[in-house]
């Protein structure tokens, strides 16, 4: 019976039909955005499910020649199951915090790294040099985000007593008040607003992909259905990534209605400050991010960890 | 008009191939894109690899070289997609009809769907082109691709 509710919370409500429909709306509201910067009217709020539709029913999946198909088709595959294993394992945990596991924190920042890791093989598996150029620049990037990310993250389970359960975050939030609001848990915030616009490849760091100069880098070969999953990840990804943070800086998600009501705003700020910051900035080169991840945010992520162990 | 017909023209992807073109189409085409027309709006938007692509949009003269790349990206096309020809050197060689370095107007290369003549083609032009494409695609016409 549990078995059979686990199956129906990946499948149906946190997992893959939520979280990938409200990804896609999210996803919506990124180019709604963009485009009211830009001047423009932007896309009607279906425009992502058209073209998810599009790619998974109508269009032909190609697969280039002397290439491992089990590779190649395999990493959107991992990349979409570990995108939606982290929605189901932050909503059920944030419908009641006493469920989890101990070190399902740990658990969540690898189920993070997979898409990455898997984007990086399909790239590799496809044969291309663009690609694998792509594959190249996402691995040293995902080497600059990661330590700044896990730095910020020891701050958070510091401050709340050496917790590393997910649910435990959330009851010393909810008894002590918001991390966000100590100094360090302030400046670690800071850090991983930072890290998570890398980790979701948004402009200044989204050489990986870089349209103009490597054609969509690891995805250059990706078609049909392939690249429908790997779509479907991002929007997932995009979805779950500021939910991870409303839980670890700002208490969670309360199942009533002014907790709801105050995730939704916490939510809606964090993605517009990354949209925003999305659409001003131009890209940076890979050595320019890698300085900029390993010094100065990694020093502020240090000087947060300093904060944190003086019990600010 | 089924959902596969609604699905395939509200949601457009266009790959942009340069065969030997003077770049004034090029930048023409970008033009279509900005505030001022937003083709986004109805779910059109440029992207880097063919295999991305709905529509392969062709500018240039199409001259000896890019023949087989034309022919090879084609042939890479996920199916269904269609060719639309952009400018006067791709829909009939224009200036170049007589070089020895082009052959062949580009609808003899690959099957074209639809031509936008100019040189360079204005932006409404670009933009009544693919109207009439997707009027062709909901009637059902593209048994072909």
């Amino acid at each position: 019976m549990t078995a059979l509710l686990y199956i129906f919370a990946f499948l149906i409500f946190p997992g893959l039909l939520f979280s990938g429909s409200m990804g896609l709306l999210v996803g919506w509201i990124d180019r709604k955005v963009t485009a009211r910067l830009q001047w423009r009217v932007g896309p009607p709020w279906y425009q992502n499910f058209l073209d998810l539709i599009k790619l998974a029913l109508y269009k032909e999946t190609l697969i280039p020649s002397g290439v491992s198909g089990a590779m190649f088709l395999g990493m959107p595959v991992l990349a979409l199951t570990s995108a939606t294993l982290v929605s189901t394992i932050l909503f059920l945990i944030n419908g009641s915090p006493r469920t989890g596991f101990i070190g399902d924190v740990i658990v969540v920042v690898y189920l993070l790294l997979i898409p990455a890791v898997a984007l990086i093989l399909g790239g590799f598996a496809s044969a291309n040099s663009l690609a694998s150029l792509g594959s190249s620049r996402e691995m040293k990037l995902m080497l600059s985000y990661e330590l700044p990310f896990i730095l910020a993250l020891i701050v958070v389970i510091m401050k709340c007593g050496c917790a590393i359960r997910l649910g435990d975050i959330i009851m010393y939030q909810r008894s002590h008040g918001d991390i966000f609001m100590n100094p360090s848990g302030g400046i670690s915030f800071f850090v991983m607003l930072i890290c998570i616009q890398a980790k979701l490849g948004f402009v200044p760091f989204d050489m990986p992909e870089a349209e103009t100069e490597i054609m969509a880098g690891a995805y250059i070969e990706y078609s049909g259905k392939a690249l429908a999953i790997f779509k479907l990840a991002r929007a997932v990804l995009l979805f779950v990534i500021p939910v991870f943070l409303i839980t670890l800086y700002f208490g969670g998600i309360k199942l009533s209605l002014d907790g709801l009501v105050k995730a939704m705003i916490e939510y809606l700020l964090i993605l517009i400050l990354m949209i925003v910051v999305k659409n001003t900035n131009p890209r940076v080169r890979i050595d320019q991010a890698m300085k900029f991840f390993w010094g100065v945010v990694t020093v502020l992520a240090l000087l947060s960890l300093a904060l944190a162990y003086l019990g600010r | 008009m089924g959902l596969r017909e609604f699905v395939l023209t509200r949601s457009i992807n266009i790959f942009h191939v340069s065969s030997g073109s003077c770049n004034n189409c090029d930048i023409e085409i970008l033009d279509a894109l900005t505030p001022r027309f937003d083709l986004e709006r109805f779910g059109l938007v440029l992207v880097g690899s063919i295999k991305h692509a709905d529509i392969m949009l062709c500018t240039g003269s199409c001259n000896r070289l890019a023949v087989p790349i034309i022919k090879k990206l084609y042939e890479t096309m996920p199916k269904p997609g269609f060719v639309v020809v952009y400018g006067a050197c791709g829909c009939s060689r224009g200036l170049f009809k007589d070089s020895y370095n082009t052959l062949a107007p580009l609808d003899e290369i690959i099957p074209v769907d639809a031509y936008i003549p100019g040189c360079p083609p204005k932006p409404e032009a670009t933009i009544a082109a693919l109207v009439k494409l997707v009027g062709k695609v909901r009637a059902g016409k593209d048994i072909r691709s």
